[in-house]
C-alpha cells in the first residue's frame, strides 16, 4: 500500500515540476518573444507617425535641398549627405588605425599587455556620448580652427573639399569625433577576429621566411578580412546614428557643400535639435521620416555586420 | 643599394612600429579624455553642486540636484523595466535555444542594440509623451529600458553559456526538472558574469542624452515620474551649448561627474566582480 502511496506521490511530482517547466518556459519565451515586439513597434510607429510628410512630400522627399519649416517645404539630402560625409570621413581614420592597432594588440604584444590595453580601450568606449561632444566644442573645435584647418587649406587648398573659411565646426570636425568614438569598436572586434586566426597560419608562414610583418599582412589579415570588414560596418553604423557629439561640432546648416571645412548638418542631429519644438503636422512627420530613413540604413548596416562576424568566428579556433 | 632582404626587414620594423603607434595614440584619448575634465571640472566642483538647483547664469552657487536626482529616477526605473525583461529573455536564448528561433531573437536583439538611440527616444515620445501630452522621468525611462534590454539580453545569455554543461546534466540527473536546474544551478553558477552584464548596461544608459531631450525633457526645478525631469547628460549639454562662461563651468563638473560615474562601475564590474571573466561587448 505505501509503494503504491510513494509511486502515486512521485507521479504527481514529475507533472508538477513538468507543468513547472512548461509554465517557466512559457515566461521565458514571453520574455524572448517581447524583444521582436518592441523592435516591430520601432518599426511600425516610425513609419506611422512617418506617414503626413510621406503623403506630402512623396519620393521627392529624399532629393530636395530645402528645408523650411514656416513654409513647410523639406528635404532629407542635407541631412542624408551630411551623414554619410561625416561618417566616411570617420572610417578613413579610424579603419586604418584602429586595424593597426588591433594587429598590435594580437600579434605583436605579450598577453599582458595586449590585455591590459584592451581594458584601456573597452573603457574608451563606455565613455558617453555627450562627453565627447563636450571636449570637442572646447578643445578639439579650436584647435581645429585655428591650426588643423589653415593647415589643410594651405597644402591642400587646390581641393575643392579643403576651401572656404575655416569655422572649426563643420563636416571634418564632426568626422573627427566620429573617428575618435569608433575606434575602440573597430579595435575591439577586430582584435577578436585575428584572435580566431589559427596559430597553424602563423607558423607556417613563419617558417617559410616571411617576416612578422609579411605575415600579418598577407596571411594572418587575409583570414580574418570578412570579421575586420565586419568590425568596419559596425562602426560605421554607430557612426550614422551619433547624436550628441554630433550635434555639437556639426554646425547645424542644412546644406550641401562640397568643402569639408564647411558647417553641415545630420539626421540624428536635426532630430536632436529639433523634434521637442516641431509643430504643425509635416515637421514632425518629417523627422520622424528622417529618422525612418536612418533607422533603415544603420539596419542595413548593421545586419550585414553581424552575419560577417558570426561567419568568421565560427570557422576559426580561438587562441 | 638596398638589397630585397634589407627592404623587407626595413618594411617590417617601420609597419610594426605604425601599428604599435596607433595603439598609443587610441589609449592615450582615454588619458588625455580623463585628465581635461579632472583639470577643467574639478574646479567648478563644490558641495553646492551636489545640493543646490541650478541658477541662472550670472548668479553664482548653483548646483545640480536635480539632474543628479532626475538621472537616478529615470535610470532606476529603467533598470527596473529592463533588466528583468532582458535577463528572461537572456535565459531563454542560452537554455531553450536550439531552434532557428532563438538565432532568429538573437539577431533582432543585436540589431536592436544597434539602433541610434535618438531614434528609441522617437519611439518613447509616440509611445508615452503624446499620450501623456508632456515630457516626464517615465518616457525617458521607456526610452532607456528599451536600450537596456537587448544589452542585457546578450550578456546573460553569454554568461550561462559559459556554465558547463556537466553542472546542468548533475543537476538533471539528481531529478531536478529543467527549470530547477536553471534557477537553482546555472544561474547562480552564472550570477557573477550576469551581474557584471547588468552593471556595464545600467552605466552605458545612464550617459546617453539623446534619447532624453524630447522625453525626459528639461527642468529648471525637481522633476518627477510625470513631469518634465532634468538629467545629468542633458544638463551638459544644454550647458556646453549655451553662450555663457559660467555655465559651461557647471558642463565641465557635470561631465566630471558623470564620468567618474560610469568609469567606476566599468572598472569595479570589470575588474573585482568580473574577474577573469571576459567581457564581451554590449
Amino acid at each position: 500500500m505505501a509503494s503504491t502511496a510513494a509511486v502515486a506521490t512521485a507521479r504527481v511530482k514529475t507533472r508538477n515540476s513538468q507543468t513547472g517547466d512548461n509554465i517557466a518556459r512559457l515566461i521565458v519565451l514571453v520574455f524572448a518573444v517581447s524583444l521582436l515586439v518592441i523592435t516591430g513597434l520601432l518599426v511600425i510607429e516610425l513609419y506611422i507617425r512617418a506617414a503626413p510628410a510621406r503623403e506630402k512630400l512623396g519620393w521627392g522627399f529624399l532629393g530636395s535641398t530645402a528645408w523650411n519649416p514656416v513654409t513647410e517645404e523639406f528635404g532629407a539630402l542635407p541631412f542624408l549627405y551630411g551623414t554619410v560625409v561625416t561618417s566616411l570621413v570617420g572610417m578613413l581614420i579610424s579603419v586604418p588605425l584602429g586595424v593597426g592597432a588591433a594587429m598590435f594588440l594580437s600579434e605583436l604584444a605579450p598577453a599582458k599587455i595586449s590585455n591590459a590595453l584592451t581594458f584601456v580601450i573597452e573603457l574608451l568606449a563606455a565613455i558617453p556620448s555627450v562627453i565627447y561632444g563636450l571636449l570637442a566644442i572646447f578643445t578639439l573645435v579650436p584647435l581645429m580652427r585655428l591650426y588643423v584647418e589653415p593647415f589643410l587649406k594651405s597644402l591642400l587648398g587646390f581641393l575643392p573639399l579643403f576651401r572656404g573659411p575655416a569655422f572649426g565646426v563643420g563636416y571634418l570636425t564632426a568626422g573627427v569625433v566620429l573617428a575618435i568614438m569608433t575606434i575602440p569598436f573597430v579595435i575591439s572586434v577586430s582584435r577578436e577576429a585575428l584572435l580566431a586566426v589559427p596559430r597553424e597560419q602563423r607558423e607556417a608562414a613563419l617558417a617559410l621566411g616571411a617576416t612578422r610583418w609579411e605575415t600579418t599582412w598577407q596571411i594572418v589579415v587575409p583570414y580574418a578580412k570578412l570579421g575586420i570588414v565586419g568590425a568596419v560596418f559596425l562602426g560605421l553604423a554607430r557612426a550614422l546614428g551619433e547624436t550628441m557629439a554630433v550635434t555639437m561640432v556639426i554646425g547645424n546648416s542644412p546644406t550641401v557643400k562640397a568643402s569639408l571645412l564647411a558647417p553641415g548638418y545630420t539626421i540624428a542631429a536635426v532630430i536632436a535639435n529639433e523634434f521637442a519644438e516641431a509643430g504643425g503636422r509635416i515637421h514632425p512627420a518629417a523627422l520622424v521620416e528622417l529618422g525612418l530613413v536612418l533607422f533603415g540604413l544603420t539596419i542595413v548596416i548593421n545586419g550585414a555586420a553581424r552575419l560577417m562576424i558570426i561567419a568568421t568566428t565560427k570557422k576559426g579556433s580561438k587562441r | 643599394m638596398i638589397t630585397l632582404r634589407q627592404w623587407r626587414k626595413i618594411v617590417n620594423a617601420v609597419m610594426l612600429t605604425l601599428t604599435g603607434v596607433s595603439t598609443v595614440l587610441t589609449v592615450s584619448v582615454l588619458f588625455i579624455i580623463l585628465g581635461l575634465l579632472l583639470y577643467k571640472g574639478a574646479s567648478s566642483l563644490s558641495w553646492n553642486f551636489f545640493t543646490k538647483l541650478p541658477v541662472p547664469t550670472g548668479e553664482t552657487g548653483g548646483g545640480m540636484a536635480n539632474a543628479i536626482v532626475g538621472s537616478l529616477q529615470i535610470v532606476g526605473l529603467a533598470g527596473l523595466i529592463g533588466i528583468p525583461i532582458g535577463f528572461l529573455a537572456g535565459v531563454y536564448l542560452s537554455e531553450y535555444e536550439g531552434k532557428q528561433f532563438a538565432s532568429f531573437v538573437r539577431y533582432v536583439a543585436d540589431l536592436l542594440n544597434g539602433v541610434p538611440s535618438i531614434i528609441v527616444g522617437i519611439l518613447a515620445w509616440t509611445l508615452v509623451v503624446l499620450p501623456m501630452k508632456s515630457n516626464s522621468a517615465m518616457a525617458g525611462a521607456i526610452a532607456l529600458s528599451v536600450m537596456l534590454i537587448p544589452i542585457v539580453t546578450r550578456q546573460t545569455e553569454q554568461f550561462l553559456r559559459e556554465v558547463p554543461l556537466a553542472l546542468r546534466e548533475g543537476a538533471l540527473a539528481l531529478g531536478a526538472s529543467k527549470w530547477q536546474t536553471i534557477a537553482t544551478v546555472v544561474v547562480p553558477a552564472g550570477s557573477k558574469g550576469v551581474l557584471t552584464g547588468m552593471i556595464l548596461g545600467v552605466a552605458r544608459i545612464a550617459g546617453e542624452s539623446a534619447p532624453l531631450i524630447f522625453t525626459a525633457g528639461f527642468n529648471q526645478y525637481w522633476g518627477g515620474m510625470r513631469e518634465p525631469t532634468a538629467s545629468l547628460p542633458v544638463m551638459i549639454y544644454t550647458r556646453a551649448i549655451s553662450p555663457f562662461d559660467d555655465w559651461h563651468q557647471q558642463a565641465w563638473a557635470a561631465g566630471l561627474v558623470l564620468i567618474a560615474l560610469v568609469l567606476t562601475a566599468n572598472i569595479l564590474a570589470r575588474l573585482v566582480l568580473a574577474k577573469g571573466i571576459s567581457v564581451p561587448r554590449g
